[in-house]
Order: C-alpha cells, then sequence, then structure tokens
C-alpha cells in the first residue's frame, strides 16, 4: 500500500502537520462537549459561529487593528454571542426533546451562513495570521512556526480553561451544574445562567479555533463544515462527556487521517472523511461511551 | 375507537380526491413542482416511522434518497449485463436496496443511542457523496449519469410532468396507507412502546433488535423510493442532485410536519420545497416590513429565511403541524369517540 518513497523527515512533518490538524479539532470537539455536558445537546452550529466570529475578526483587521488587538476583542464578542444564543433560543426549549433543540441549532446554523454570505459575501478570502509560514528545523525536520503556534495557542487555552475548571469557584458550579442540575440549584448555583455561560466558553473555543485555522484554508462562510465533522468525529471518539477525552480524541484522529491520507494510496483525500467516521463507528461498537466516556446504566 | 377509524379512513378518501382532481386546476410547472413535494413527501413517511415512531434520530436519510436514486440510474442506463431497465420497474428495485443499506445501518445503530446515532448517521450523510467521486467509473463521478427523460407509458394521453406527478403521488398514497396500517398494528404499537422506554418495552418481550433494525430497513425503503422518482423527474444524478445538506431539511420537514403525523407531513414537505426553491418570495414578503431591504436574488438569503422559519416554527409549534391539528381538531373528534 506504501506508494511513495518512505523517509522519516516526511513522517515527521506529515505527524506535525497532523497534531496541527488535530489541535483544531480539539478546540472544537472542547467547545461541542461543553455544551453537550451541561444541556446534553449538540451543537450543530458551532462551526457557523466559530466562522462568523473569524469574519468579525477579519473586518476589524481589515479596519488596521493587529491581529492581536483583534483578537481579545473578538473572545469578548463570541463570548457575549454565545450566552445571547442561549439566552434567547436554547432556554425557551430547555425542556423540549433533543431533536427539537437539535432542529434549533441546525437551523441557527443555516441562519448564520446565510448571514456571512449577506454581509461579507461567499468569495474566499486572505486572513492573515499572527505567525509566519517559514520553517525552522526542529531536530533536522522542518516543520512551520504557524504549525508550532497553532498547537501552542491551542494548547494553551485548553491549560487555561482545566485550571478554570478545577480551582476557580464558578469553573466548580459550572462542573457541578452539569452534572446535577437540582442539587445544585438547591446548593444556590444559578444553574440557568451556568448554562447560558458554557455556551459562551463554547463559543469562545470556537471563535479561537477559527483564527487559527482561517490562516491555513481560506475564510469563507462553509470553511469550518468539515471541521466541524471531524470534529464531532473527535468528541465522540474521546467520549461525548470528557473534555480530556475530546482533546486526546481531536490529537489522535488529525494524525490518523492525515497518515492515512498520505500513506494508504486507496484512501487518498476523497476517502479521508468516510475512514475517519469507520474508524469511530467500529470504536463505538466496541466501547458505546467512547474512550474516555461513561455509559450510562439504565434504570426503570 | 371505530368513529376515529371511520374518520381516518375518510380523511384518507378525501385526500385521494384532492390529489386526483389538482392537476386539472394547475399549470403543467406546478404539477412538476407538487410531483417533487410528493417525492419529499414519501421519504419523510419513511423517516417518521423510523425517527417519530420508533424514536431513532437520523440525520443521513439524504444518503438513502441518493441510493435508490443512484439504483434507478443505474439500472435504466446501463441496466445489468447490458440490460436496460424501464425507469418505472427501477423503483421498487431502487427501495429494496435502499431498503438492505438501511437495515445494514440499522444493525451497529442498534448498539448506538440518541446523539450518537445522529452523528453516525449525519456522517453517512456526509461521507455518500464522496463516494461517486472515488468510484466514478461505476457512479459516474462528479458529472452524474444522464437518465432517458420520462415518458407516460404507452397509451396515456397526457404530459410527462402530469404522469410523473400522478405516478409519484399514486405511490405516496399507496406507501401512506402501508405505514399508517403499520403504526397502528402490532409493529406500531412496539415501536411506539421502544420509544417511550426501551427497557420497558423489552421487559414486556418486545425484541428490540428485531424492531429497531426493521424500522430502519423500513425507512430507508421509503427514502430509496423516493430518491427513485427524484431521480427519473430530474433525468439525472449527480453527487449534488442529493446534496448533504437534503438530509437536515428532511428532519426539518419532519419536524415542521410533526413527527408522530402521518398527514401533517405533507405541510413539511411542501415546506421543504417551497423554502428551497422559493426563498425570494418570502424575502419580498418580509422586505414589507418598514427599513427592511433585502435583495431576494442574494446568495445566502434562501438558507438566511430557511434558518429563522425553522427556528421560528420550533419555537412557536414544538409539535409541528400535526401537532396544531390535533389542537384544532381534537377537542370536536374527541366528542364524537365518546357519543359512539
Amino acid at each position: 500500500m506504501l506508494l511513495y518513497a518512505f523517509t522519516w523527515t516526511e513522517f515527521a512533518q506529515q505527524l506535525a502537520a497532523g497534531i496541527r490538524e488535530g489541535a483544531i479539532y480539539a478546540g472544537l470537539a472542547l467547545a461541542l462537549v461543553i455544551i453537550y455536558r451541561s444541556t446534553r445537546v449538540i451543537n450543530f452550529a458551532q462551526g457557523e459561529m466559530a466562522t462568523f466570529t473569524t469574519f468579525i475578526a477579519w473586518s476589524l483587521m481589515n479596519h488596521g487593528l493587529s491581529f492581536w488587538t483583534a483578537f481579545p476583542v473578538v473572545l469578548v464578542i463570541a463570548f457575549a454571542g454565545g450566552v445571547a444564543i442561549e439566552r434567547v433560543l436554547i432556554r425557551p426549549v430547555e425542556n423540549a426533546p433533543v431533536l427539537t433543540i437539535v432542529i434549533i441549532t441546525l437551523g441557527l446554523a443555516l441562519l448564520l451562513n446565510g448571514l456571512m454570505s449577506v454581509i461579507w459575501g461567499g468569495a474566499n478570502r486572505q486572513f492573515n495570521g499572527p505567525f509566519s509560514t517559514r520553517t525552522i528545523d526542529v531536530g533536522s525536520v522542518p516543520i512551520s512556526v504557524q504549525d508550532i503556534g497553532i498547537v501552542a495557542v491551542s494548547v494553551g487555552l485548553v491549560v487555561l480553561l482545566a485550571l478554570f475548571f478545577r480551582f476557580t469557584k464558578l469553573g466548580l458550579a459550572l462542573r457541578a451544574a452539569a452534572v446535577n442540575p437540582e442539587s445544585s440549584r438547591l446548593a444556590g448555583i444559578r444553574v440557568g445562567w451556568m448554562l447560558a455561560l458554557g455556551w459562551g466558553i463554547a463559543a469562545v473555543l470556537g471563535a479561537v479555533a477559527g483564527m487559527m485555522i482561517a490562516p491555513v484554508v481560506f475564510l469563507d462562510p462553509n470553511m469550518m463544515q468539515t471541521i466541524l465533522l471531524y470534529a464531532f468525529a473527535a468528541a465522540v471518539l474521546g467520549g461525548l462527556d470528557s473534555p480530556i477525552g475530546a482533546v486526546v480524541g481531536g490529537i489522535l484522529l488529525g494524525v490518523t487521517i492525515t497518515l492515512l491520507g498520505r500513506y494508504v494510496g486507496f484512501i487518498g483525500s476523497t476517502l479521508k472523511l468516510p475512514a475517519a467516521l469507520l474508524l469511530i463507528l467500529v470504536l463505538l461498537l466496541v466501547r458505546p461511551g467512547g474512550l474516555f466516556g461513561r455509559v450510562a446504566v439504565r434504570r426503570v | 375507537m371505530r368513529a376515529k377509524l371511520w374518520l381516518e379512513l375518510t380523511g384518507f378518501a378525501l385526500l385521494t380526491l384532492i390529489v386526483a382532481a389538482l392537476p386539472r386546476f394547475v399549470s403543467d410547472f406546478r404539477a412538476r413542482e407538487l410531483a417533487i413535494v410528493g417525492m419529499y413527501f414519501i421519504a419523510l413517511l419513511g423517516l417518521s416511522i423510523l425517527t417519530g415512531y420508533s424514536g431513532q434520530i437520523s440525520l443521513g436519510h439524504g444518503a438513502f434518497m441518493a441510493i435508490g436514486g443512484y439504483t434507478t440510474a443505474i439500472l435504466s442506463v446501463d441496466g445489468i449485463y447490458g440490460h436496460q431497465i424501464r425507469d418505472l420497474w427501477t423503483i421498487p428495485i431502487a427501495g429494496v436496496i435502499a431498503g438492505l443499506a438501511g437495515l445494514l445501518v440499522g444493525v451497529p445503530a442498534l448498539r448506538l443511542s440518541g446523539l450518537y446515532l445522529a452523528l453516525i448517521t449525519f456522517g453517512i450523510a456526509v461521507s455518500f457523496p464522496q463516494l461517486p467521486k472515488k468510484f466514478d467509473h461505476f457512479l459516474g463521478g462528479t458529472t452524474g449519469k444522464i437518465l432517458n427523460l420520462a415518458e407516460p407509458p404507452y397509451g396515456l394521453h397526457t404530459t410527462t410532468n402530469n404522469w410523473i406527478y400522478y405516478l409519484t403521488w399514486g405511490i405516496a398514497l399507496v406507501l401512506l396507507l402501508a405505514a399508517w396500517l403499520l403504526v397502528r398494528g402490532k409493529a406500531g404499537r412496539a415501536l411506539q412502546a421502544i420509544r417511550d422506554s426501551e427497557v420497558a418495552a423489552a421487559s414486556s418481550g418486545i425484541s428490540l433488535a428485531r424492531y429497531k433494525t426493521l424500522a430502519f430497513g423500513i425507512s430507508a425503503f421509503y427514502a430509496g423510493v423516493a430518491g427513485s422518482l427524484y431521480a427519473i423527474a430530474n433525468a439525472y444524478v449527480n453527487p449534488d442532485v442529493f446534496p448533504i445538506i437534503l438530509s437536515v431539511y428532511l428532519v426539518v420537514g419532519l419536524a415542521v410536519g410533526g413527527l408522530d403525523s402521518l398527514v401533517g407531513l405533507i405541510a413539511g414537505a411542501g415546506l421543504i420545497y417551497f423554502l428551497q426553491n422559493h426563498a425570494d418570495t418570502v424575502a419580498r414578503w418580509i422586505n414589507h416590513v418598514p427599513a427592511l431591504n433585502l435583495d431576494p436574488k442574494q446568495p445566502g438569503i434562501p438558507s438566511m429565511v430557511f434558518g429563522v422559519v425553522l427556528i421560528v416554527v420550533m419555537l412557536l409549534l414544538p409539535t409541528g403541524a400535526g401537532g396544531l391539528m390535533r389542537r384544532v381538531f381534537g377537542p370536536l373528534t374527541s366528542r364524537l369517540y365518546t357519543r359512539s
């Protein structure tokens, strides 16, 4: 099956590219998991939300702001947007069947996608990232600064988030509201607002993922659609209710599909996604909760 | 309950009359549009059996439609061993092939529940358009396959569009009747029991594996028939004829029509067609709101309108058109039952 001459240098480069891809999937998968843990809903609009905020970043940079000044502004906008979406669209149907909420997020995805075409047009746009694309040698393997930067930002964000959930009172309240809403309410936690906060954090994660990937691919309204699918796959791979699982699943998936696409001739670039999904399906049949997730025992 | 049965049968007869008479009052082009609505209706019937009655979410029914469409294309263009099959006879074959694919998906689906199933089926929807690109000698690649133009059978003096209309709605009514018989019989009760509580259903001796896979198979059969008709009406198939978003639209139509209301699904099917092809009309209506000035022809407007309608419908009518019908007619008809 090896079609091309194999060199360890190229393998290392592919590995690095895989980790960079995986870091993006991990960011978006983490956003999905955070919303899933607290509301038991998969947010199909996560990709469109991320692209939308990336477009805002693009507009700000077009008006002369540098990337690193636009970055925090966009994060604040993303957070506010995420909270607002939860308050306005999700809260009224909080107790509705899963399908209702899934459809509302699908509607939101369509709405945001159309809105982006209307405001910014459907054309591809160059998005100038903060990192240069020149390569540096890491142990005789040339790797681009951009890849290293993307991975560093993603890992940094995950660490920050882990610290927030582990060591702050608010983080504890968020976790409590996700695990046991009734008891949390009795303990004085405002569960409704915790859910909104979860959506805000997820929107921020998506915005970061969008701004990191936009320099690599071109920016257009459909930029995140395939990436969102890989993020779904990553989240399922790691277990939908495990944040660590999302990160590990994302990296694992990124590396696996990059290597499969490069070295297995039959898969190539067209069958990458089906191959990834087949892997996930097989994994789910063996471990229905994913790698790190827990399977609930059903009681009558 | 006898009164309810008569009521439903009368409703069905009335629907048949309307369907039969409608082409006399509308133009040829409208008949074609209505035929396509009928195809969505068939697919939605299948999805309703799966999602509405047995509670398994599928975001991949567009792929089953595509399987049906491609089966028809291959059988009527390439044929088997060079022997081409008339498009009409490929319809049941397309249904069966799609149904078998559904059974195949239904088996792993037993181990997956709720959102996991939604994600995996969505994965199927997304993966499918890649297959014709990969196996292009067999499936025609991105250009796809051109079918022979549909013609009314010999001896029938009517236009092609009217023929497709009657063909589609004839099949739709038969399949509606079949679905109605299915859901009010033993299998339907079993499926609803599974939807409401799997554990309780299993304890009452219902075989979860059998009924859940069966629901997948039947549902995919419906989708395959719909896809086959769609291919015949379009006279060509390629990956863009069955786009990924089609699967999403079907779920949307199901939710708007009402999950477990078979007749309400006509409204859902109509909405899918209308919003896909006439979103600019909706945009023109919206322009009557002061201070709004949308360009109806701008790309992005259809998808925006679709999204907004979807969200508004879900917020205002969580049970869909079927639920609304029940709320309006329920008080009238329930009095009928108690008197009898």
